[in-house]
């Protein structure tokens, strides 16, 4: 397995990292510590920028106007996009576009026509509702939404939690329960329209995360057309598991994306920053904790790059995506933390990124499926599937 | 969690807006009869959080302002938005001093 970059690899990076440094940090300065959005007309003005670079859509397949580009070269520019303040969640400010909910890819045509294509024009949103008060990381269980056959009509009651994006979405794939006693293969995915009746966000669920909240979500007789089932009833849950590993890579490599940006900042500023008379770049506790972030740093990379790597080549991948993600979110986080620690007072304010990072980069370990989950997964594979 | 802000006003002077903590936060503006017709917050680049950003209401006097109320919260970006949204839900429109800008994609709540 060969993961040095190759030309046009090293090409593609250098562009995405002069982009982030020539247009996205400049604006960055001027805007709140907390933002998440550019104002319209800089959004816009990169997005028809990247447009033109032909980056835009790296999530979306080709066929679909997407960039079509493989995985390993996703993570690369991963890492670039995110080394901002806003970066984690919010890389270069969604100018590079979002594959939306990819789980409309295998939707009818009908269902294309009404959702996913006015979504990857950018005239909807949609979100992701599968989690619920009583669990989000075990579905099969947790989902106590019930959607119950009425006609040609499926009425749907109950309430989703940590939904992100649900206010301002005009749609969203909702998981329900069709088959109370089936386990897995009674869960059905929905695609809901919000301003139908019944659909309520009930309210603004405040995180660490201050520019990206989520949302509750309650359902009181949501009547939806038989329609608007995606896939088949009782396969909802192969839905909701679709395309997470992919998704896993790109997730990890923002991780690893900041990390390098933290590093960079605390190695300029050991250089510099002198007590006793000496630069802190000098003392053995500051070199030590440059080099445990750098090779937190490289740890992370390789596996992620490995994970990507075998995914284009058609290889199984979800062990390696699942150890990505929890390597680089956790090396993330220590990463972050040592960096604040060089930088001092000055490391936790707001005139600094890291504080943010700092925030963000904790619910890295829970989102995208708890690191406990996926030391599970991981376990599972290695052991055998049998192991329960 | 209460999510509407219930906290008593206070009226708008510089004596009341001296006393003000630097920190980061959210606040409401009112006209004599209490109705919102300003909701703000005092960010990351604020100079003195909020008593920095009700320093300029006492100089612009958005609307009819008289009062004011305030909460300190580190999840300002949030909580500034849920209080638009709460707006909305509650009255049908922004209040009238921040419809002439309005933050992009606001969303919409539709609380108990």
């Amino acid at each position: 397995m060969n993961l040095e970059p190759t030309e046009e690899q090293r090409q593609i990076v250098a562009s995405v990292r002069r982009f982030v440094r020539e247009q996205i940090l400049p604006l960055e300065a001027k805007l709140d510590p907390d933002a998440s959005e550019l104002p319209k007309e800089d959004f816009d003005r990169l997005t028809a920028m990247v447009r033109e670079m032909g980056f835009w859509g790296l999530d979306i397949p080709a066929e679909y106007g997407g960039a079509g580009v493989d995985l390993v070269t996703r993570t690369l520019m991963a890492v670039e996009m995110s080394q901002h303040r806003a970066g984690l969640y919010a890389p270069c400010y969604g100018v590079f576009g979002s594959a939306g909910l990819a789980q409309l890819y295998e939707a009818t045509e009908e269902q294309k026509q009404k959702y996913l294509y006015p979504m990857l024009r950018g005239e909807k949103r949609g979100f992701f509702a599968l989690t619920e008060p009583s669990g989000g990381s075990d579905p099969a269980r947790a989902i106590r939404t019930r959607a119950v056959k009425d006609g040609s009509d499926w009425i749907i009651n109950g309430s989703k939690v940590f939904i992100s994006g649900a206010d301002r979405a005009h749609f969203g794939l909702l998981f329900a329960r069709t088959e109370p006693a089936q386990g897995r293969s009674g869960i059905t995915c929905f695609i809901v329209d919000t301003d139908m009746k019944g659909f309520h966000v009930r309210r603004v669920v405040h995180t660490l995360r201050s520019s990206h909240y989520a949302t509750e979500l309650q359902f009181e007789d949501l009547r939806v057309p038989e329609a608007n089932v995606l896939g088949e009833v009782g396969k909802g849950f192969a839905i909701a598991n679709d395309r997470l590993s992919r998704q896993r890579i790109p997730y990890a490599a923002a991780c690893i994306g900041v990390a390098v940006k933290a590093q960079a900042l605390a190695i300029e500023y050991a250089r510099q920053r002198e007590t006793f008379g000496a630069p802190l770049a000098t003392r053995q506790a500051v070199q030590w904790m440059i080099v445990d972030n750098e090779i937190d740093i490289r740890t992370s990379l390789w596996l992620t790059l490995a994970a990507a790597h075998k995914a284009d080549n058609g290889q199984p991948y979800r062990m390696e995506a699942g150890m990505a993600k929890l390597v680089a979110s956790e090396a993330g986080g220590r990463v972050v933390d040592r960096a604040m620690q060089i930088h001092g007072g000055y490391g936790m304010t707001k005139d600094l990124p890291f504080e943010r990072w700092y925030r963000e980069m904790r619910i890295r370990r829970v989102g995208e499926g708890p690191n406990e989950v996926q030391r599970h997964v991981i376990a599972r594979d290695l052991l055998g599937a049998g192991l329960r | 969690m209460a999510i509407r802000m219930t906290k008593p006003w206070i009226e708008l002077t510089p004596a009341a807006v001296k006393v003000l903590p630097g920190q980061l936060g959210v606040y409401q503006l009112a006209d004599p009869e209490g109705h919102v017709v300003y909701i703000g917050f005092a960010g990351g680049r604020s100079l003195f959080g909020l008593r920095s950003e009700l320093e300029r209401a006492l100089r612009e006097r958005p609307a009819s302002a008289t009062r004011f109320r305030y909460e300190v919260n580190q999840q300002y970006t949030s909580r500034y938005r849920e209080l638009l949204m709460l707006h909305v839900a509650d009255h049908g429109t922004l209040p009238v001093a921040n419809a002439a800008d309005p933050p992009t994609g606001l969303g919409r709540l539709a609380p108990r």
